[in-house]
């Protein structure tokens, strides 16, 4: 069988983002936003742990019986988060510190649970790593760039690197909870018109091909040239 | 136990620190499941049930097992397994005892182990130092398992709150005439914006 990479890769970044497009994952993504760099470090947990649970779900998917996946995979999903969580607290402390409770919280995360259900237990080793990867990659832009907006509103500030003074220009509406909510509901609206108006913009194209084809077929008269053209 | 603590437990846990609009614990079936008042109603009491159950049983079991044996790193793996099968157990036992209530809760009852507010509750209560700013508790030493319990049952009682006054609000959004883009989730989201502020302003009290 061979595996289409591209699909996946387009899948899981754009077409069906994670977060902006399926709305999995809404608690971290609501929690942990109020800084670019927060975002990046739950999404690169998240990535590490889809990628991996990913696998060893595919790799064991003839061997678990259906009746009892759904604990088999939440076993194997909450010991890989247990490994990160022991990983982070010994090598990278700050970022265990700023995840908090969240970092447990992966467990329950949909997403990961989700990938394993619909696409790890039925696909083989690689395509599924994969899948991980940009899924993985698509929850960590849409976070990032969602701290990194509210951060700059917010705190004037971006990955930390204070930009202008905040007591001039900063909305501290933004570094609420209220100002999660309202920067997330935002952010899907703006991505489902921008998939929308890039879809028109390709139906137009295919549309104008379309009249060409006609136009073609206009003016070859004879029944054989029409035939050629279809 | 001291009165005021549990007065002061329990402004907290339904009001300042909400555990949907401010510490953001149980989104999806915040947003998922609070289309109609009724089903909402349903989702928040078993919800409250379960994180209650779920404080009685996983706060002891971290206490007096895992801490003494030096296994403190297992208590993803041990709470999500205790949360399943108190899940699975109310769920046979309603079954058995109560089709009627099982009618009305038993759809939402196998959403609930996936619920981050229930996994979220067990995980902070054994946080002492956490607990007592939140709950304001004067030492962290003096946090117990009355606390635990009291805080998860007012956590469970914040979540109804705040998911019946958002399907509220969502009965009222879905008769306006709203951009397609803005259908759905983003003016869900807004919505939850609104409730978010309103609650900020317990916080400044």
């Amino acid at each position: 069988m061979k595996t289409n990479f591209k699909k996946i890769a387009l899948d899981g970044v754009i077409t069906s983002n994670p977060t902006l497009k399926l709305v999995l994952g809404t608690c971290p993504t609501l929690a942990l936003t109020t800084a670019a760099m927060n975002g990046l470090g739950m999404g690169a947990a998240v990535t590490f742990v889809l990628i991996c649970s990913n696998m060893l779900i595919s790799l064991l998917r003839k061997v678990i019986p259906n009746q009892v996946r759904i604990p088999a995979f939440v076993l194997i999903i909450a010991t890989f988060v247990t490994i990160t969580r022991l990983a982070l607290d010994y090598f990278l402390p700050d970022i265990y510190e700023s995840l908090g409770i969240y970092l447990p919280l992966i467990v329950v995360n949909c997403i990961i649970l989700a990938r394993a259900e619909s696409f790890a237990s039925k696909n083989g080793v690689i395509a599924s790593a994969a899948d991980g990867l940009f899924m993985g990659i698509g929850f960590t832009l849409a976070l990032t760039l969602m701290g990194a907006v509210r951060e700059l509103l917010g705190s004037a500030s971006i990955f930390g690197i204070q930009l202008w003074d905040a007591s001039k220009f900063s909305i501290g509406f933004f570094g609420s909870a209220a100002g999660a909510f309202f920067t997330y509901g935002v952010f899907i609206a703006l991505f489902s018109l921008c998939s929308s108006l890039f879809k028109n913009r390709k139906k137009a194209k295919s549309y104008k091909l379309l009249k060409n084809a006609e136009l073609c077929l206009e003016t070859a008269s004879t029944d054989d040239n029409k035939k050629d053209g279809e | 136990m001291d009165f005021l603590v549990i007065l002061s437990t329990m402004i907290s846990a339904l009001f300042i620190n909400n555990f949907v609009v401010s510490q953001f614990l149980g989104i999806c079936p915040f947003l998922g499941v609070s289309k109609d008042t009724k089903s909402a109603f349903g989702m928040g009491v078993a919800v409250t049930f379960v994180m209650t159950l779920t404080c009685l049983i996983t706060y002891p079991i971290y206490t007096y097992i895992l801490v003494p044996l030096g296994l403190e790193f297992l208590e993803i793996i041990v709470f999500i397994f205790i949360i399943a099968a108190i899940v699975q157990m109310i769920e046979m036992a309603l079954k058995k005892f109560s089709p009627t209530l099982y009618n009305a809760m038993g759809i939402y009852l196998p959403l609930i182990t996936t619920n981050c507010a229930v996994l979220g509750v067990a995980e902070l209560v054994i946080d002492h130092e956490q607990m007592a700013g939140l709950i304001g508790l004067a030492n962290a030493s003096q946090m117990n398992m009355g606390y635990a319990v009291l805080y998860g049952l007012f956590a469970g009682l914040g979540f109804t709150l705040a998911i019946v006054i958002m399907s509220g609000l969502r009965e009222k959004v879905a008769r306006l005439p709203i951009n397609k883009h803005l259908k759905g989730f983003p003016i869900a989201m807004i919505a939850a914006c609104f409730i978010a502020m309103a609650f900020f302003v317990f916080a400044l009290i």
